[in-house]
C-alpha cells in the first residue's frame, strides 16, 4: 500500500516554497488557503487549487505526487461526505474552472464535456437539439460530470437507460505521475483497448483525477411523460408489483417503490414517448396493478430520493443493492431492525434493486447498529450497503462494505495506477 | 512440451480432456481470422472451474502461456494460440447453470452458446440481447472477451450491459468473482474493465447474465435508395427525429448482390438498402414506424417495405446475417474490416472507399451498423492474382486509418487481437497505451495470459515507463532536473 507518511509535520519554511511552486504552474491567483467549507469527509485541507485546463491539473497533481502531498479532487462538492474520510489530505484540486461542453455532435448522438462543467448546464446545453445524458443524478444544480462519475451516482432512468458505466463511452483521467490517458473515445461502439472508462466511473477518484469524458446521448422524449402511483397493501405487494412490471412488455423510464415507517408503500411508473403510447402503456400498467390503488401524488414523485438528503442532521442515509424479488424482504429487515431502535426510516428503491434509506433517531448509537445489522443481512443475501452520511456524533463505520474476493486485484491496481497514494488515501473500499 | 508436464496435465482434465496429436491441434491452430496460425503444444478441455485454476496454476508456475478459447469464431485473431503455450479450451464448459425470471438473470458456464441463452429463456417471452452475427456457435466466454455487440446493440447496448459479473480464474491461478447478482457492487467495476478484454486478464468460468423481456411488438422495414448517400440521409433523418431503433443496418450494391447470390432474401437491386427495426409498445411502434416511413421516403427511398409477418422479418435478417460469410459466393478472398466512424461521416468515408476501391482496382462491398457508425466493409481479392492480396490488406488498412482521422475507432466489435495491435498505437498515444498496460500489470503481471495480443508492445510490470516529460516546474523555468 502507500506510504502512510504525512507531510502534515514539514517544517514552515519548507512548505512555503513548495505552495510557491503550486502557483507557479497555476497563477497565485488559482491556489488559496484552504477555509473551513472545504473540508472532505470532515478532514481539512491546507490548500485549494483551480487549474485552468487538464494540462494544468495534470501539473498541479503531479507536482503534489512528487512531493509526497494528499490530494482529493472535487467537483460540485455535494458528495464530499461519501466515503471514508481521506487518511491524509493536503490539497483539495478543484475542476471548477474545467466547466465547458467541448462537442455536442448531436446528430451522432454523442458529447464531450469537462469534469467540471454542472449536470444542469450540459443537460441544458444538449436540450437544445432535444437531447440529453439519461441520466438523473443527485442535486443537478450543482453536481458535476466528474463528481457524479467517480461516485456513480444514478437515479431511476437508469432502469432503462443503464448506469453511467454505460452511458459513458471516452474518459481522459489524470493520473498522479501527471500523465494524461484517454480511454474509449467518442463513437458510441468501440472495443479498441481497455474500458478505463469504466474503471474511472464508481472509483471516488482513486486510480485518476477524470478530466473530460465522452458519452452516449438520448432523445429527450418530446411529449414529456406520465406517472402513475400505486398503493400497495404490504411490502410483498409493493414487490410484486414491481416484478409484475418488470416482467412485462411495457417500456416504461422510471420504476420505483417507497416505503416509510409512517406510510402505506407505493409503486411509482413512468412513461415517456408518443401520446399514443404513454396512453397504451398506462393501460396495461392499470392491469397489471389490480393488487393496487391507484393514486394522485401531490409531489414530483421522482424527486423522492433527493427528498431523502433534506435535513440531514439527525439522519444516516444509505444506498443499498439487492436483487430485484428481495426489495420486500430487505425492507422488512429495515422495519424490523428500526423498531427495534426506535428509529424512524424512509426508502425510495428503483425496480433494479437499487436503494436509499433514511434513517433517523436522535441516538446516533442506535443508527449505528442498524446500519451495521443491516449491511451484514444485505451481504448475506447477494446485496451491499454504503452509507453515504452519518449523523454528527455517530461512530465512525466503513462506508462502503465488503469488496469480497477481488479486492486483492483492487489493490494491485490502486498500486499500478496511484502508487504513492496520492489520491484520496484511504477513502475507497478496504482502505484504498 | 515436457512430459512430466503433460502428465500432469492428463491428471487434471483425464486423456479425453488433452490434445496432442499434431493432426487434432490444427483444428485450434487459427480462430475465424484464417490468415495467422500457430501451433499450440497443447489443447486442454476442462469441464469445471476447479480444473481451469488448477491448469493456470501449471501454467504459473512453469512460465506456460496459455489461450482461452471460447468457439474460435473471433475475427481478429484474439483465440490465435502462442507456440510456446497451450489452449485452454472451454467447449466443454457448456451448462446454464441457473435461470432466475423474477430477477432477470442467468448464470452459465463459458462454454454456452450465445443462441442458447435465448433459446433457453425465451418460452417466459425474454431474450438476450446482445445478437452478433454469429450468435449461433459464439460462446458467451468469447463474447465476455470480445465484448461482442450485434445489430441491436444500438439499443440494448454490448456484452458488457448484460454481464453482471464473471467468475474469473486469473492468471496466478486464484478465483475471484467480479461484480455480482446485484447492481453496484463496492470497489472498482472491475466486471467492467474485464469485459473486452480480450482473455488477456485470465480466465472466465462462470458469467451472471442479464436477460431482457422481448418487447411486446418488432416491427422492420426494409427500403431501396438509389445509393448509400440517400440511404445515409434518411438514418440522419431517423435519429434527427429522436426515434432510437433497436437497429438499422445499411448494405452497398455488392452486399446486396453477395446476399441475395447466398440466401435469395428477395431484396431489391439497389445502390443502398436499409433495414430499420422499432421494437416497444405497439402504439409507439404503429407510430414511429410511419414517421420512419415518411423519412425514407422524403429521402428518395423507392421500395419500402414492412415485413408483414415473422417469416418475412427472418428473410429480411436473414440476408443482413448472411453477408459477410455471402461475399465468398462473389470473390475467392475477402477481409472483414471493422471499423467505426461517428455516424455523420458516413458520406464522406464512403466517397472515399469508392475513390481508393477505384483507384486500387479492388472491390469493396460494405455492410454498416448504420445507427452507430460501425463500418463492416468486405474487401474482395484473388489471392491467385499477384499483388492482389497486399492491394487488398493495404487497402483496408486504410479505412481504418480514415476511420481513426475521423474520430472513430479501428474495432467495433470484432477486437484488435492480433490483427489490429499495431494499429492501436495509431488510435492511442504512448502514454494512453501505457495505462492501459498498467491495469493489465495488476491482473497479469508474468504476461500469460493470451500475451502479445492487443497491445502493439507488451511492457515487463514493474520495469518504471520509459517516457520522459520535461516536469511542469521545468519548463516554468522553476526547477532543474539534476
Amino acid at each position: 500500500m502507500a506510504p502512510a507518511q504525512s507531510s502534515s509535520g514539514a517544517g514552515a519554511t519548507a512548505v512555503d516554497v513548495a505552495w510557491d511552486e503550486l502557483r507557479g504552474l497555476l497563477g497565485a491567483e488559482h491556489v488559496r488557503a484552504a477555509g473551513p467549507g472545504d473540508a472532505v469527509a470532515g478532514v481539512p485541507p491546507r490548500m485549494v487549487a483551480e487549474p485552468g485546463d487538464e494540462k494544468e491539473l495534470a501539473a498541479a497533481l503531479r507536482w503534489a505526487n512528487d512531493a509526497g502531498l494528499a490530494v482529493s479532487p472535487r467537483g460540485g462538492g455535494t458528495k464530499l461526505g461519501w466515503g471514508n474520510p481521506p487518511a491524509r489530505l493536503d490539497l483539495v484540486i478543484s475542476t471548477a474552472r474545467l466547466d465547458s461542453i467541448v462537442e455536442h455532435a448531436w446528430a451522432d448522438l454523442t458529447a464531450i464535456v469537462q469534469a467540471g462543467a454542472t449536470i444542469a448546464k450540459v443537460q441544458q446545453a444538449l436540450g437544445q437539439h432535444g437531447q440529453r445524458i439519461a441520466t438523473d443524478p443527485l442535486w443537478p444544480e450543482h453536481a458535476t460530470v466528474g463528481g457524479i462519475l467517480s461516485t456513480n451516482d444514478s437515479g431511476a432512468l437508469r432502469l432503462r437507460f443503464g448506469a453511467l458505466r454505460d452511458l459513458i463511452i471516452g474518459v481522459t483521467l489524470a493520473l498522479p505521475d501527471g500523465t494524461l490517458a484517454h480511454s474509449g473515445g467518442k463513437v458510441v461502439k468501440n472495443v479498441a483497448g481497455y474500458d478505463l472508462p469504466k474503471l474511472a466511473t464508481g472509483a471516488l477518484s482513486t486510480l485518476g483525477v477524470i478530466t473530460q469524458a465522452a458519452f452516449r446521448l438520448h432523445p429527450v422524449p418530446p411529449g414529456g411523460g406520465r406517472t402513475l402511483a400505486f398503493r400497495a397493501a404490504s411490502f410483498s405487494d409493493a414487490n410484486r408489483l414491481i416484478l409484475a412490471m418488470q416482467d412485462s412488455s411495457l417500456a416504461h423510464t422510471g420504476l420505483q417503490a417507497r416505503f416509510a415507517h409512517d406510510a402505506q408503500a407505493t409503486v411509482d411508473i413512468r412513461f415517456e414517448g408518443t401520446a399514443a403510447g404513454i396512453e397504451a402503456q398506462c393501460a396495461t400498467a392499470r392491469k397489471l396493478a389490480a393488487i393496487a390503488v391507484e393514486t394522485e401524488e401531490p409531489m414530483d414523485v421522482w424527486q423522492a430520493r433527493q427528498a431523502l438528503w433534506t435535513s440531514p442532521e439527525s439522519a444516516a442515509l444509505a444506498k443499498f443493492s439487492v436483487l430485484p424479488a428481495r426489495i420486500s424482504a430487505a425492507c422488512e429487515t429495515v422495519r424490523r431492525f428500526a423498531d427495534q431502535g426506535g428509529i424512524q426510516w424512509k426508502i425510495v428503491v428503483q425496480g433494479t434493486g437499487l436503494g436509499w434509506m433514511r434513517l433517523e433517531s436522535p441516538r446516533a448509537d442506535r443508527l449505528h447498529a442498524a446500519l451495521s445489522a443491516l449491511r451484514a443481512e444485505f451481504e448475506r443475501d447477494a446485496g451491499s450497503l454504503f452509507v453515504a452520511h452519518r449523523p454528527a456524533g455517530m461512530a465512525t463505520m466503513d462506508a462502503w462494505g465488503s469488496p469480497g474476493d477481488a479486492f486483492p486485484l483492487m489493490l494491485g491496481l490502486k498500486n499500478q495506477l496511484d502508487p504513492r497514494g496520492t489520491l484520496n488515501p484511504g477513502r475507497f473500499v478496504g482502505g484504498i | 512440451m515436457d512430459a512430466r508436464i503433460l502428465q500432469e496435465f492428463r491428471a487434471i482434465v483425464g486423456e479425453p480432456g488433452l490434445i496432442t496429436s499434431s493432426e487434432q491441434l490444427h483444428t485450434y491452430e487459427c480462430d475465424g481470422l484464417t490468415n495467422f496460425r500457430v501451433m499450440p503444444q497443447a489443447v486442454l478441455l476442462p469441464d469445471s472451474t476447479e480444473q481451469v485454476q488448477k491448469i493456470v496454476r501449471v501454467c504459473h508456475r512453469e512460465r506456460i502461456p496459455f489461450v482461452a478459447r471460447g468457439s474460435g469464431t473471433g475475427l481478429s485473431g484474439g483465440a490465435l494460440p502462442v507456440a510456446n503455450g497451450i489452449v485452454i479450451s472451454l467447449a466443454r464448459m457448456n451448462r446454464i447453470l441457473e435461470v432466475d425470471f423474477p430477477n432477470a438473470r442467468v448464470v452459465v458456464e463459458p462454454g454456452v452458446l450465445n443462441l442458447d441463452v435465448t433459446v433457453r429463456v425465451s418460452p417466459k417471452g425474454y431474450f438476450y440481447a446482445p445478437d452478433p452475427s454469429s450468435q449461433s456457435v459464439c460462446s458467451i466466454g468469447g463474447n465476455v472477451a470480445e465484448n461482442s455487440g450485434g445489430a441491436h446493440c444500438l439499443k440494448y447496448g454490448f456484452t458488457t450491459t448484460h454481464v453482471l459479473g464473471v467468475e474469473v480464474v486469473l492468471p496466478d491461478g486464484s478465483l475471484v468473482h467480479l461484480g455480482g447478482r446485484t447492481l453496484d457492487a463496492p470497489g472498482y467495476d472491475l466486471s467492467g474493465v474485464f469485459v473486452g478484454s480480450e482473455g488477456t486478464l485470465g480466465v472466465t468460468t462462470k458469467v451472471i447474465l442479464r436477460i431482457v423481456k422481448r418487447p411486446e411488438c418488432i416491427q422492420t422495414l426494409l427500403a431501396a435508395f438509389p445509393s448509400t448517400r440517400e440511404a445515409g440521409a434518411a438514418v440522419s433523418g431517423i435519429i434527427g427525429a429522436s426515434i432510437v431503433p433497436a437497429a438499422i443496418e445499411m448494405m452497398d450494391n455488392l452486399a446486396i448482390q453477395a446476399a441475395e447470390a447466398a440466401v435469395h432474401a428477395n431484396y431489391p437491386n439497389c445502390g443502398g438498402l436499409l433495414l430499420v427495426e422499432l421494437d416497444g409498445p405497439t402504439a409507439e411502434v404503429d407510430a414511429l414506424m410511419e414517421q420512419v416511413d415518411e423519412i425514407c421516403t422524403k429521402c428518395g427511398g423507392t421500395e419500402i417495405r414492412v415485413a408483414q409477418s415473422e417469416a418475412e422479418r427472418a428473410v429480411f435478417w436473414k440476408g443482413r446475417k448472411a453477408a459477410f460469410a455471402a461475399v465468398g459466393r462473389i470473390s475467392p478472398n475477402y477481409i472483414v474490416q471493422d471499423g467505426v466512424i461517428p455516424r455523420t461521416a458516413l458520406p464522406r468515408i464512403m466517397e472515399e472507399i469508392d475513390r481508393l476501391s477505384a483507384e486500387a482496382g479492388i472491390r469493396v462491398a460494405n455492410v454498416f451498423h448504420a445507427g452507430d457508425g460501425n463500418l463492416h466493409p468486405l474487401v474482395l481479392y484473388d489471392r491467385r492474382i499477384e499483388g492482389q492480396e497486399h492491394a487488398a490488406e493495404q487497402l483496408a488498412l486504410r479505412i481504418l486509418e480514415m476511420c481513426i482521422e475521423a474520430g472513430g475507432s479501428i474495432t467495433g466489435e470484432h477486437g484488435v487481437g492480433e490483427e489490429k495491435k499495431q494499429m492501436m498505437s495509431k488510435m492511442f498515444s504512448e502514454p494512453d497505451l501505457e495505462t492501459m498496460q498498467l491495469v493489465r500489470c495488476a491482473f497479469d503481471p508474468l504476461q500469460l495470459s493470451n500475451p502479445n495480443k492487443v497491445f502493439p508492445r507488451t511492457r515487463l510490470c514493474g520495469e518504471k515507463p520509459g517516457r520522459y516529460e520535461p516536469h511542469p516546474l521545468e519548463v516554468a523555468g522553476i526547477a532543474e532536473r539534476f
